[in-house]
């Protein structure tokens, strides 16, 4: 199976401004229907902005020719390690669409909006049984804004305690990029701490670092290489002991929906993905949203508004809305914004990204309890099978039953000269998006693959063969893969020149 | 339902080439007393249930698909093309991920360079990074990266008390552990007189060798257009750098911050392309000085060549970035808001350099129409010191909430924004936005919903 990148896309697309034309225009406005009033002092205004000009024709065939120059789930198999790319479901968008929900204003009087909050309310509880936590907060709008939020409640609680002197996050060696540096976002130390031979966090060097400046740990579990912690309860013990707060990255929460609920683990905190677990998607890039789920001990922190169910009263709120026709007076409980009582603060303006909690309501919805533990099952039975079909052609990291994801080792002996990136791109020939590579750090040429639940086994198995065929290739043509990808709209691309004489917008020659 | 292809046949297969007999067996390493816990949540739907629910739910809300709304205050109704929805409903664009691989990822790396090429023609700086989650988290980055080019030693904070509440409030949650001052919007405000809030005199005198960014907003949140001539040298004699907050639909009409010397331009995006959404998701627009931008956040595309020649994109500079940098780096970032950006980028193309004039003026000349209108009423004033763009504050004879219970509830029109929510000093004044999607019509018909509430709860 080759990719028919080449076939559908002959030549580069111009520029947007290169199609310019003055004069054309691709929208029409209404006539002006009032006396024009009179514009501000010339001196605050300004000629024209430099916009292309183009009509509706051209601008809907450049963005469908753009279109075509990407790689995406609906064209393929997309197993990128720990970003969970797994089927946006079709039914998820209409969802988000309806005009009910889109058309709504967040300042609008909360009465007027309960079908927007109850939604926001159910998820609320939802997530909260998912993952047994006793507070969430769906404001933060992507992962790394949840971690943000998270290492911000930890501090909280502490200073509310007047613990002050607590400012060392403890990271693992195989954490994500954003552990860190959202640590030295909230102005924190980061105490970086080994992997054992197993995979797990090193229990002796973590018992080192441990003392009374700790503020907590951030924990990514299972971890980045794809395998549950064994020994979770000693670290949590150990955090604990030393008077700090356990955080859960839950990046890779795919793999543990109805297997096991990290809040009764003993996390205190952890972020969602939606745009991971619960089938969002990921737009190239965003909108995601990053909810925080958080123990009892950590809720009055949570950042807010937050949607609760009560009495007009209780919520501060000044309706006395008995004589409303089309809302229910009888139950006299409504949905309210509330802040929490000692809330870190807003991370964003309004409430969260609502089309995306729209969405990812609408998924848990369609599961349930049963499909959200299958779709986690599957997704562990896939990485397990595929790790059977890939652990003959290229060493894997560790050898043991992995969760949703296992890394790979792109280290062929015979072909010294190729690397994770060229069986990386040589991958795209074959038809398929590579794996995230180089990452997780502590794995020299990773490759990480996450194949979801929703690829089937003849997917794994066309993966698994195309990786064989590659390493094949490096033995006896190792320049077909330093040269790839030979069939995708353009070929590998000079970074180098890229950060070194920055272009970054359009300017006329 | 699941949206898992497995057959039965499959499982078993699959299972016995892993080497265990039964899926359960994949989970041994989870504590057995946490293990399968039963998750209460509600029975499955299909997908004609749940779509049929959330008809109904959807339908417990206003909409203000059928309600004229004239609510602004930072998220706003503007018209649509239709050419927007097309276009970010193609799944080649909606179901990719962040372009790590640019080489087939060539769709999403271009449409982001447009868009930051678009973005710097607005707002007439030379540097877009790819979006923010929102116009408050950009402004927060911004605050965050005039500390950085002060290189951590200017502490000093001076925020408008007329740049958007909530965006005070984000920039001093994303703060609170660095042991900022921040100042400017923390004193008493006048009430009325020349206008709303104080004036930039007020800020500027808080200027000192400490100030890391002094930031406005203009149009205000007041729907003002601020005189910010002059100010850039003001606030660089101190060597601080200056962050203008803009609405991206008045740089159709108004002199972008880049002319008169601002040094980060942050704002909210959504009404370009976006919708209302009940407020997210966003976008926050961020551009600053090619000099600074290697002390910025955020992705950003640049142009470069593949081995053979060609133009193509890639994510560049991004030594920045957490991937690299890890704890060296002072922002989390991973993705933006990439498909609200395209969907900005092809509202603004769909404008063109006249569509974008021609909607900024009809917003102008409708709150213009609509301001006169209410200020001939009695008991209504209207509280504009400067000149306004879409929006204006107008202080109403009884609570706003009262007048706009009235305003809906009689005349299914859903009135201004409360001001006296975030400024109780503005207690009875509201503040009124007027798009292109408003009628003249309907303007009207506000006028005389005004009179009649001011009537009726008045007394």
């Amino acid at each position: 199976m080759k990719a028919d990148f080449g076939v559908r896309c002959a030549g580069a697309e111009p520029i947007i401004y290169e199609l310019s034309k003055p004069g054309r225009m691709a929208s029409t406005l209404p006539a002006l229907d009032v006396p024009q009033a009179e514009l501000p002092p010339a001196a605050m205004l300004r000629d024209e902005v430099d916009l292309p000009e183009v009509d509706e024709l051209s601008l809907v065939r450049h963005y469908v020719r753009l279109s075509q120059l990407n790689w995406a789930i609906d064209i393929g198999y997309y197993p990128l390690g720990s970003c969970t790319m797994k089927y946006n479901p079709k039914v998820n968008e209409s969802a988000a669409r309806l005009p009910g929900f889109a058309l709504t204003h967040p300042y609008q009087d909360p009465h007027t909006v309960q079908g927007n909050l109850m939604l926001m309310f159910e998820l609320q509880e939802m997530l909260k049984e998912i993952a047994g936590f006793a507070g969430v907060s769906l404001q933060p709008s992507a992962g790394a804004h949840g971690e943000l939020t998270g290492v911000l409640l930890m501090r909280a609680y502490h200073v509310d305690r007047g613990d002050t002197k607590r400012n060392r996050i403890i990271v693992p060696d195989s954490a994500h990029g954003t552990n860190p540096a959202t640590t030295n976002m909230a102005g924190l130390e980061v105490v970086e701490v080994p992997s054992d031979e197993r995979g797990n966090v090193d229990l002796d060097a973590l018992r080192t670092v441990c003392g009374e400046t700790v503020c907590g740990l951030m924990l990514t579990n299972p971890n980045t290489l794809g395998l549950f912690e064994e020994q979770l309860p000693e670290i949590l013990d150990l955090i604990h002991g030393c008077g700090g707060l356990v955080y859960g990255d839950g990046a890779n929460l795919n793999a543990i929906m109805g297997i096991v609920k990290p809040g009764e683990l003993g996390f205190d905190v952890m972020h969602f993905n939606l745009h991971k677990t619960f089938s969002t998607p990921h737009g190239g890039g965003g909108p995601g949203s990053g909810p925080v789920g958080v123990s009892e001990a950590l809720a009055p922190f949570l950042p807010g508004p937050i949607v609760e169910l009560c009495h007009c009263a209780e919520a501060g709120c000044d309706c006395g809305y008995e004589d409303i026709d089309d809302i229910d007076v009888d139950s006299e409980l409504y949905y309210h914004l509330v802040m929490p009582e000692k809330s870190i603060g807003r991370v964003k303006s309004f409430y969260g990204n609502f089309g995306v909690l729209v969405r990812a309501y609408t998924y848990i919805r369609t599961l349930g309890a049963v499909g959200l533990r299958t779709a986690s099952e599957m997704a562990v039975l896939n990485a397990n099978y595929l790790k059977s079909r890939v652990k003959d052609v290229f060493p894997i990291s560790h050898d043991r039953i992995h969760m949703h994801e296992f890394v790979a080792k792109g280290i062929i002996p015979d072909a010294p000269d190729v690397h994770a990136l060229d069986i990386a791109k040589r991958l795209i020939d074959y038809g398929f998006h590579p794996p995230t590579n180089y990452f997780p750090l502590i794995v020299p040429e990773a490759l990480m693959i996450e194949p979801t639940e929703t690829e089937n086994k003849e997917t794994l198995d066309a993966f698994a063969d195309a990786l064989r065929a590659i390493r094949d290739e490096a033995l006896t043509d190792p320049e077909v893969l330093h040269e790839a990808p030979h069939t995708a709209p353009v070929r590998r691309l000079d970074e180098v020149r890229a950060a070194r004489q920055p272009i970054l917008r359009w300017q006329p020659e | 339902m699941s949206y898992v292809p497995h057959t039965e046949a499959d499982r078993a297969e699959m299972l016995s080439a892993i080497g265990v007999e039964r899926v359960e067996d994949l989970f041994d390493d989870v504590p057995a007393a946490c293990r399968f816990p039963e998750l209460n949540l509600p029975e499955p739907l299909s997908e004609m249930e749940i779509m049929a629910e959330l008809q109904a739910l959807s339908e417990e809300n206003l909409d203000l698909g059928h309600f004229t709304s004239f609510l602004g205050a930072g998220s706003y109704q503007h018209y649509v093309p239709r050419i927007v929805d097309h276009v970010i409903s193609r799944s080649e664009f909606y179901t990719a991920y962040t372009p790590y691989q640019p080489e087939i990822s060539q769709g999403t790396l271009q449409s982001i360079f447009e868009y930051q090429s678009m973005v710097c023609a607005l707002t007439g700086m030379e540097v877009a990074n790819a979006s923010h989650y929102d116009g408050a988290t950009s402004t927060a980055e911004a605050v965050i990266m005039t500390l950085n080019v002060g290189r951590g030693k200017r502490k000093k904070v001076i925020l408008s008390p007329a740049v958007h509440p909530e965006y005070r409030a984000v920039v001093r949650t994303y703060t609170q552990g660095m042991g900022l001052e921040i100042v400017g919007d923390d004193g008493p405000l006048p009430t009325s007189g020349q206008g709303p809030t104080a004036g930039i005199d007020d800020l500027t005198a808080l200027l000192d060798k400490d100030t890391a960014c002094l930031i406005v907003q203009s149009p205000n949140f007041f729907g003002e257009i601020e005189d910010l001539e002059g100010l850039a040298e003001t606030v660089h004699a101190v060597k601080a750098m200056l962050v203008v907050v803009a609405d991206p639909i008045s740089l159709g009409l108004l002199k972008p911050p880049g002319d008169y010397g601002a040094d980060i331009v942050v704002g909210e995006g959504h009404a370009l392309g976006n919708g209302l959404n009940f407020g997210g998701p966003y976008l926050g627009f961020f551009a600053c000085r090619e000099k600074d931008v290697r002390k910025s956040a955020g992705r950003l595309v640049g142009q470069t060549v593949d081995t053979e020649g060609r133009r193509g994109f890639v994510l560049t500079l991004s030594t920045r970035e957490q991937h690299i940098r890890r704890e060296r780096t002072t922002s989390n970032i991973c993705t933006n808001q990439a498909l609200c950006a395209l969907a900005t980028a092809v509202h603004l193309a769909a404008l063109g350099k006249r569509g974008l004039r021609q909607l900024a003026e009809l917003c102008y000349h409708k709150a213009h129409y609509a301001a006169e209108r209410i200020a001939r009423l009695d008991g209504y004033k209207v509280i504009a010191g400067k000149p306004f763009f879409k929006e204006f504050v107008v202080r109403c004879p009884a609570a706003v909430k009262e007048i706009n219970d009235y305003l809906l509830y009689e005349w299914g029109i859903i009135g201004g924004y409360d001001l006296g929510r975030a400024y109780p000093h503005l207690d009875n004044h509201m503040l009124v936005c007027v798009t292109e999607v408003i009628s003249r019509e309907e303007i009207d018909a506000l006028a005389d919903a005004l009179a009649e509430a001011g009537k009726e709860v008045a007394s």
